[in-house]
């Protein structure tokens, strides 16, 4: 099998993903740098719990002034909606589907826009609505460097999927951009597992 | 071709077979899906709800704890063969990471 080789639905091979030797490298690689994100993620998770709720003066802004459970729980749905999405472009990657792979991708990127206004707005909110900038206090900190960096991650992933869309879209599917396309959606997965844990962290556990 | 299976040497045959197994599989996903919605509502419902905060914080960690797994083995694919080194990789990550969780939480800064 060569990486440029033309297929059909028939002769597409079971894990295109990992038919070639570059894609089981980077296969391997990029479960290797998940690993390293999950310590990065879980040290600013340790981060935001130490100093939550940490504030120069009594009465000063905390998590109880801030968050609103409406946002958070429409910001976790359209993430999660947008994690499906991926999944059915990859389903139809492994069927051999280049146009239906490419619009399930499109809907997963303008979720995951979605998401990212509602992120901005909030932190529009927070720092000018509410005066709580990220030097405001330790625990301001230690929240926008956490939800920051997580949404830091959407931009990238947005990026890193539009950029994979456009490039390939007059290549059609081949072995040497469907590990591409998987290892992309992986990364999309991931932003959800750190989100998952944001949601429940930062702001079911902020409202208790 | 030292990757693909070809079971019974006719490709239509196998062709069929792949195409019903990965349909079989993205209802998995489906369903993974939607307990993931339903993990997510118990949570806010949860919170809202207004339990004791001894009884609320382990629950909703556990819940997220449950739809992360199921994020990982199906949405991930790390229920299917072949993620031997990913498994390493990932608990790898999540014992050093709470590891850092607990000497954060217990020695720094408190």
């Amino acid at each position: 099998m060569h990486v440029e080789e033309q297929f059909t639905p028939k002769t597409w091979p079971e894990a295109p993903e990992k038919a070639t030797l570059e894609g089981k490298n980077k296969f391997l690689g990029f479960w290797f740098f998940l690993g390293g994100e999950t310590v990065l993620f879980a040290s600013f998770f340790a981060t935001y719990l130490a100093l939550k709720d940490k504030v120069p003066k009594q009465g000063d802004l905390v998590s109880t002034d801030l968050f609103e459970l409406p946002l958070a729980f429409i910001m976790t749905m359209v993430l999660l909606t947008s994690s499906i999405t991926s999944v059915y472009a990859m389903y139809h990657m492994k069927n051999y589907h280049f146009k239906k792979m490419q619009a399930w991708l499109l809907i997963t990127v303008l979720l995951g826009l979605t998401f990212l206004g509602f992120e901005i707005y909030e932190f529009y909110h927070y720092t000018h609505g509410l005066g709580f900038g990220y030097t405001h206090s330790a625990f301001s900190s230690a929240f926008y460097t956490l939800v920051g960096f997580h949404g830091g991650h959407v931009v990238f992933g947005l990026g890193w999927i539009t950029a994979l869309m456009v490039r390939n879209s007059k290549r059609g599917l081949s072995l040497y951009n469907a590990p591409k396309f998987y290892i992309a959606s992986l990364y999309w997965h991931f932003i959800d597992v750190v989100w998952v844990f944001i949601f429940t962290v930062v702001y079911l556990m902020g409202m208790v | 071709m030292e990757n693909q299976q070809i079971n019974s040497g006719n490709a239509r045959v196998d062709y069929e077979y792949r195409r019903r197994r990965n349909a079989e599989e993205m209802r998995h996903q489906v369903i993974s899906f939607a307990i993931s919605i339903f993990l997510t509502l118990v949570a806010f419902g949860a919170v809202l709800a207004g339990f004791d905060k001894w009884f609320v914080i382990p629950f909703i960690l556990l819940l997220a704890v449950v739809q992360v797994i199921f994020q990982l083995y199906y949405f991930m694919h790390m229920s299917n063969k072949g993620h031997e080194a990913p498994q390493l990789f990932i608990y790898g990550g999540v014992i050093v990471g709470f590891a850092t969780l607990l000497c954060f939480l217990t020695i720094v800064w408190i």
